[in-house]
């Protein structure tokens, strides 16, 4: 499609609204009796056009937008159908390509907001609709066409954070041919992988398997590291951003980039006063166990207990941490095929366990006697076998849990795989999780048996306790510092959950890896090539386009007082040099606080100004 | 034998919309991100709800000023649900915040025009919380029926109250009070000094009731000149109380004074070129 020459709007030309009222197929037109409200829509004030649709976002519909605004000379568009967060781009569109300016147009909800919460109740519903585009049309009657102001991006990337997904992205750039600055604050990339043994799936050293990726940052021309490093300020908006960089024991660096993607990874919980954690003996987290087989410094061990969802899922924190099942799996498969690699006494010339065993034999009518088993406890129960536990010649693994949550393909495998080489999964509750105590100096395990209903105990020589990922210290200081949200467990927020998922609200701003929430690495680098794509977009085009969504100050009434300043969740409020605040269009999302703050009334909210929001709603109030 | 329940089974089944029943409208403003993300959701779950509110979108609820609630008050609305996204939670950072101490003194202010606090209702809905936007609306669409209407339109009293309510919200004191609120609790005054939650809200309480009612004396003297006693006598508030606000509104040059001989003061509001 051409784009049509713009049509200049005259602001002061009378309005000419046409309204749009769609079917949705039945969606609305089953639940609201649509074409009496398009009816009615043409008894509304400066209405010179209005019409039903079957589908308006349909090719027939939008084309009906486009010669309504030609026939009948249209300088403002409604559409009543869905919701305006889906379906506002494709109608702005529309308008555009005929030559009406795009905040010419009003969105009126009459699908989720009406015939679908009220499908018992047709003739309320439908005199909702018809109050619903009243509304619209107050609203329409006042807009305004909006020029979006254009900003150069300065073509240079920084990522900060050299964990998998930094520099996943950090290369993602360079390989398109931005600079990018990596800011790492430890003295070496890698992040948390570097705490690891092997990896799950891969079974593969985890040293070994980020060694390349590493090589390659390194070698990339185009990335900068700065290790030892980290980001002190950032001012600016999308496509300037002045960062500065501190690295210790050197100066500060300045520089300017143009987008900016966050992948600092999180932390581990640390279970502080849980199952017997810094109180007794051989009583480790996930990461610590990780290290111990890492360095092959494991003591000697006979049993070896599992809890799982420590701290997670309503504990300490709410959420589940989605890697652990799977991590605590892994490791159980190592103890019991590959124990005497990782025992500190058996060290062999240090060399790296590159890979476990694939199949150990066991002989076939353990085999299948275990394959019997596994029939009984799930068919009725009761009926499971008595697990003999104690000290016993081979590794005894048991895995306490709520759920195992081992999902997708490879993992139903690995967990299944887990079952075969003699690794226990036992279940307790909430309401009634394992205890961990000392008899003697034995530790010792003690639970309820979900399916015998009996209380049970066993000595176990190392509880390793499975704690979910909690994000970083700083977290709180980088989302003040980058003025980007947090969600309510701390981790950063995305835009959009699904349809905006690497980006943040802030333009130019991206995020991946597991300072958002658990991942595992292939998530991780899924997530920040995603992120590097993201950021390149702007960057590649040079430019980008505000939208006019923005404050205005009138500099005759500010009084210079700063408040807004102070408000602005954005930093994108300044004193010019009258000493009068001024908006950075750039940097201002069109919150409205600064407007609904400043004492003297001097901000109007660009395309949502307070006349238009009060004739959107009192247009209801109204008698009829 | 059980006890009789027929008080509990009454009332049941009587339909809602039976011919002139009280039919509530309320202005809902809801904040894109959430709030607004909610009510969509809640459409596409099917969850079922009163039609009487009417959204209007907002791209946070930090949007909303205390004018815009008591204007549309004062047209007539019957109640006001503010949207917006849990705290934390916000698109913006940090909006909601700002949206919880506009609510205080919007709350503030209602009550001291006469209207039901009841009438205005701020919750958090996340665009998760489908099911919680229709029990919200359908909750507060219970409660407005109970209220019964908005009486502005038919009570000139209440109607002078609501529009001083509004012209208060307005004034530069308030807004610049409750601009620096959240600021000052933070990271205190430019002495440095923080200050408690508590005696800013007691602060900010004082300068409300002031402000009401200083607005209200220019909304009463606006067509008709009166006197402290009278005026004392329709706001019920005393007379020595009185004159110190016309002292503050004259200087203000917000009032103008006629003063025959013999007869006691009258004041009239100065409409035109007051800082109104
Ligand atoms: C016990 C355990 C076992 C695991 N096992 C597996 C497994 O078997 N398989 C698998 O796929 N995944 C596994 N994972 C998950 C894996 O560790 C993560 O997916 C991966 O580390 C995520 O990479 P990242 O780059 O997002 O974060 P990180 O690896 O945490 O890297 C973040 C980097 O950012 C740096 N940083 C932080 N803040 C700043 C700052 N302010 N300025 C500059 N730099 C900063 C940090 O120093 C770090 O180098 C496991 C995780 C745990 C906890
Ligand atoms: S708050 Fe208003 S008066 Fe104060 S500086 Fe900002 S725009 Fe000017
Ligand atoms: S609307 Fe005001 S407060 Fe919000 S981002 Fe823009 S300048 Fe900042």
């Amino acid at each position: 499609m051409t784009m049509a020459e713009t049509k200049k709007t005259d602001p002061n030309e009378k309005p000419r609204i046409g309204v749009y009222v769609c079917h949705c197929g039945s969606n609305i037109g089953g639940f609201v009796d649509v074409p009496s409200v398009a009816e009615y829509a043409k008894t509304l004030p400066d209405v010179v056009y209005a019409t039903d649709n079957l589908y308006t976002c349909a090719e027939d519909g939008l084309t009906s937008i486009r010669e309504g605004i030609r026939k009948h000379n249209l300088n403002r568009v409604v559409v009543a159908s869905c919701t305006p967060r889906t379906h506002a781009p494709l109608f702005q569109t529309t308008c555009e390509s005929a030559g009406l300016n795009k905040y010419l147009f009003t969105f009126v909800n009459i699908r989720e907001h009406c015939s679908w919460v009220h499908m018992k109740e047709k003739e309320k519903a439908t005199l909702k609709a018809r109050d619903l585009i009243k509304m619209g049309v107050a609203r329409a009657r006042l807009l305004m066409p909006q020029e979006e102001e254009k900003v150069d991006v300065e073509p240079t990337g920084l990522v900060i954070g050299g964990g998998v997904s930094g520099m996943t992205a950090a290369l993602s750039l360079a390989d398109m041919g931005f600079p990018v600055h990596l800011v790492e604050k430890e003295g070496e990339l890698g992040g948390f992988v570097r705490n690891l043994n092997n990896l799950y799936v891969t079974e593969k050293s985890a040293t070994e398997t980020i060694k390349p990726l590493i090589e390659k940052v390194k070698a990339s021309k185009n990335v900068k590291l700065h290790l030892n490093s980290q980001v002190k300020s950032v001012e600016g908006f999308i496509g300037n951003y002045d960062v500065v960089m501190a690295s210790k024991g050197a100066e500060d660096i300045k520089t300017k980039v143009g987008t900016i993607v966050v992948a600092t990874g999180a932390l581990e919980f640390v279970p502080e006063g849980l199952y017997g954690y810094n109180q007794y003996p051989n009583i480790v987290t996930l990461t610590e166990f990780e290290i111990l087989c890492k360095k092959k410094s494991l003591p000697s061990l006979k049993n070896v207990a599992f809890i799982q969802c420590v701290g997670s899922r309503g504990q300490k924190v709410s959420y589940c941490s989605r890697i652990c099942c799977n991590v605590a799996i892994k490791n159980a498969i190592n103890i019991v095929d590959n124990y005497e690699n990782m025992l500190g006494l058996a060290e062999k010339n240090g060399t790296i366990i590159d890979t476990v065993p694939v199949e150990k034999k066991v002989p076939d009518e353990i085999l299948e006697r275990r394959r019997r088993r596994r029939g009984r406890e799930r068919g009725e129960e009761g009926e499971a076998e008595e697990v003999k536990l104690g000290p016993s010649e081979k590794i005894e693994v048991t895995v306490f849990n709520r759920d195992v949550m081992a999902y997708g393909v490879e993992h139903e495998l690995t967990y299944n795989k887990a079952r075969e080489h003699r690794v226990k999964f036992v279940r307790y509750t909430p309401e009634n999780p394992p205890k961990v105590f000392m008899e003697g100096n034995q530790l010792m395990v003690s639970y309820f048996h979900e399916t015998l209903k009996l209380d049970r105990s066993m000595p176990v020589d190392m509880v390793v306790l499975s704690t979910p990922m909690v994000p970083q210290l700083d977290t709180r200081e980088m989302s003040q510092m980058l003025k980007v949200p947090q969600g309510q467990d701390g981790w950063f927020l995305e835009a959009h959950v699904k349809l905006r998922p690497v980006d943040f609200a802030t333009d130019g701003i991206y995020v991946c890896g597991t300072c958002k929430g658990p991942a595992d690495i292939t998530e991780a680098a899924t997530q920040a090539a995603a992120a590097a794509s993201r950021a390149a977009i702007p960057m590649a085009k040079g430019y980008v386009q505000a939208e006019a969504l923005t404050s205005v100050v009138d500099d005759i009434k500010c009084s210079g007082c700063g408040t807004c300043i102070q408000v602005c969740p954005y930093g994108a409020m300044r004193k010019n040099d009258k000493g009068l605040a001024e908006t950075i269009v750039a940097a201002c999302k069109g919150c409205g606080c600064c407007g609904a703050t400043c004492p003297e009334m001097a901000i109007t909210m660009t395309n949502y100004t307070d006349a238009q929001l009060l004739a959107e709603a009192k247009a209801t109030l109204e008698e009829v | 034998m059980a006890e009789p329940q027929h008080t509990i089974h009454e009332k049941k089944d009587e339909p809602r919309a039976a011919a002139g029943e009280f039919e509530p409208k309320i202005i809902g403003f809801l904040c894109n991100w959430c709030s607004y993300a909610g009510a969509d959701l809640c459409g596409v779950s099917r969850y079922q709800y009163p039609t009487n509110v009417r959204p209007v979108r907002v791209m946070c609820s930090t949007r909303i000023s205390p004018h815009l609630v008591l204007d549309i008050f004062k047209a007539g609305a019957d109640g006001i649900l503010l949207g917006g996204c849990h705290l934390n939670d916000c698109h913006y950072i940090s909006g909601n915040f700002y949206t919880e101490k506009r609510v205080r003194l919007m709350l503030k202010l209602l009550e001291d025009a006469g209207v039901d606090p009841k009438r205005l209702r701020l919750e958090w809905v996340s665009a998760s919380e489908g099911e919680k936007f229709s029990k919200v609306v359908t909750e507060f669409t219970e409660t407005i029926r109970n209220l019964g209407p908005n009486q502005v339109k038919k009570d000139a009293a209440l109607r002078s109250k609501i529009a001083a309510a509004d012209e208060a919200s307005d004034t530069f004191r308030l807004r610049a009070l409750v601009g620096k609120e959240l600021g000052l609790e933070k990271t205190g005054n430019v002495y440095g000094n923080k200050l408690e939650q508590t005696e800013l809200e007691k602060l900010i309480d004082i300068a409300t009731k002031e402000e009401f009612e200083r607005s209200l004396i220019l909304e009463l003297s606006k067509d008709k000149a009166r006197s402290v006693k009278e005026l004392g006598k329709i706001m019920e508030v005393p007379t020595d109380r009185v004159l110190r606000h016309i002292v503050v509104l004259r200087q203000k040059n917000m009032l103008s004074m006629d003063h025959p001989e013999g007869f006691t003061p009258t004041y009239k509001t100065i409409i035109i070129g007051g800082e109104q």
